[in-house]
């Protein structure tokens, strides 16, 4: 009897929509806002850091994940969930490299990370994740960003927002964007996006960013190559950042 | 006798200017009976990367057909042939996979990188990899091409020299093993083209 009402949750309405989905991407909606830029040689993604009392310890939070070397993501939506996503795609980036001794292409991590939001729409006893990604990578394909939603479909974006305030931020990026800017320009403009619709004051403790470019490497016999390397910005970084725009 | 040697193989890879070359024997026997002398050891992974297979024939054939299936999989996943350097770590993963209870089995692999920079490096049963600047060898007949390859082989050859060099080092290093020789398959991978070709040695 019990497992009668183990069956999926997401049903489709007669219309054909898949409500809890829409419900899902609500709930996103609500989230904070996020913002990836792709630069040609580089990739910046940037969100804002809300506590809900400014008796949180902000330095504790933390919104921009890094998945592996060359791989980072940003959520908006609900944290618990993201926090469960960005555990397993550190897990598929690891076993990843345990078997081929390299970095997951970005494509490749985005596909896993889908599979796994494409599954918790279909399967008994779980619901959705109540958040969309912006993942950023640098392969040896070069810069790439994704997008992938509760639904579990992803795209490559040039530019885009997530969250709340995402159609004024994706207007204000449609007016800012263009193809030759490099990643300096892409974390100025993702900076100047965020402040669109923000509450309060921008401080280095009040947004994240994380960047993905080339980064010389040497190897354990002295070669040297260049190699796609994800970071966060640390609080000096993002402090100048700020100070040149003001 | 060890299981190694139960069915006998030579085999070695050679890097070049701009190229590699791999070559095999190809006697398939039980201790001393040979019972055929156009058996399959080298095994086409992509147009640019070459698997060497010796050890017990069985494992030959079933880690030839493994990686297919392995390399098959990878191309319709990832959108891309495998470069010779991340196949080497997709060998090694599964042979030490069966760390318990391994392939008798030594791979060679050889193969020009995206760039053109030629790629060798060999391998014992359970994945340790050994690269190499100059050339690698396995199987029963590897006492015998350490010194044939040693003697032979110089930096930056062309195709056609690399061919020369890789051949007759083969030809003698199996003159001096019972378990291996009755002909010699070599291919040279140039970005170009494979050349391929096939040796008579001693047939007795």
């Amino acid at each position: 009897m019990a497992d009668r009402y183990s069956f999926s949750l997401t049903t489709f309405s007669p219309s054909g929509k898949l409500v809890q989905i829409e419900y899902a991407l609500n709930a996103v909606a609500q989230g904070v806002t996020s913002i990836g830029i792709k630069a040609t040689n580089g990739i910046v993604i940037a969100t804002e850091k809300k506590t809900p009392s400014f008796l949180v310890d902000d330095s504790t939070m933390e919104k921009v994940a890094v998945i592996s070397s060359n791989i980072g993501m940003v959520y908006s939506g609900m944290g618990p969930d993201a926090r469960v996503l960005v555990d397993k795609a550190r897990k598929s980036a690891q076993e990843y490299k345990r078997v081929y001794h390299e970095e997951p292409p970005t494509v490749m991590l985005v596909k896993e990370v889908a599979s796994v939001m494409q599954e918790f729409t279909q399967s008994g006893g779980v619901r959705p994740f109540g958040v969309s990604l912006l993942i950023a990578g640098f392969d040896e394909t070069g810069p790439a960003l994704y997008q992938v939603d509760p639904s579990g479909s992803y795209w490559a974006w040039k530019a885009s927002a997530i969250g709340k305030n995402m159609v004024n931020a994706k207007t204000f990026l449609e007016k800012r964007y263009n193809e030759s800017m490099e990643i300096e320009d892409a974390v100025h403009t993702a900076i100047l996006t965020l402040k669109e619709g923000f509450e309060g004051q921008m401080t280095e403790s009040t947004i994240e960013i994380g960047i993905a470019q080339l980064v010389e490497e040497v190897s354990f016999d002295g070669q040297t190559s260049k190699v796609g390397k994800f970071k966060k910005l640390s609080g000096s970084e993002i402090k100048d950042y700020l100070a040149n725009i003001a | 006798m060890s299981i190694m040697e139960y069915n006998g193989s030579a085999i070695m890879a050679m890097k070049g200017k701009n190229c590699v070359a791999i070559a095999a024997d190809r006697r398939f026997g039980v201790q001393l009976m040979t019972l055929s002398t156009d058996f399959q050891k080298i095994f086409p992974v992509t147009e640019k990367v070459y698997l060497g297979l010796p050890g017990l024939a069985t494992d030959v054939q079933t880690l030839a057909e493994r990686f297919r299936f392995k390399v098959n999989m990878y191309k319709l996943r990832e959108e891309r042939d495998i470069s010779p350097k991340t196949f080497a770590h997709m060998v090694s993963s599964t042979l030490y996979e069966r760390r318990f209870g391994p392939f008798f089995c030594e791979p060679v692999i050889a193969g020009l990188e995206k760039d053109g920079t030629p790629f060798i490096c060999s391998m014992d049963l359970l994945g340790c990899i050994n690269h190499a600047k100059d050339f690698v060898v396995s199987g029963t007949a590897s006492n015998q091409m350490y010194g044939t390859a040693e003697g032979l082989w110089e930096p930056e050859l062309e195709p056609e020299d690399l061919f020369e060099t890789i051949s007759q080092a083969m030809l003698s290093a199996v003159d001096r093993d019972a378990s291996s020789g009755w002909g010699v398959i070599v291919h040279v991978i140039t970005p170009e083209k494979v050349i391929t070709r096939t040796l008579k040695a001693r047939m007795d």
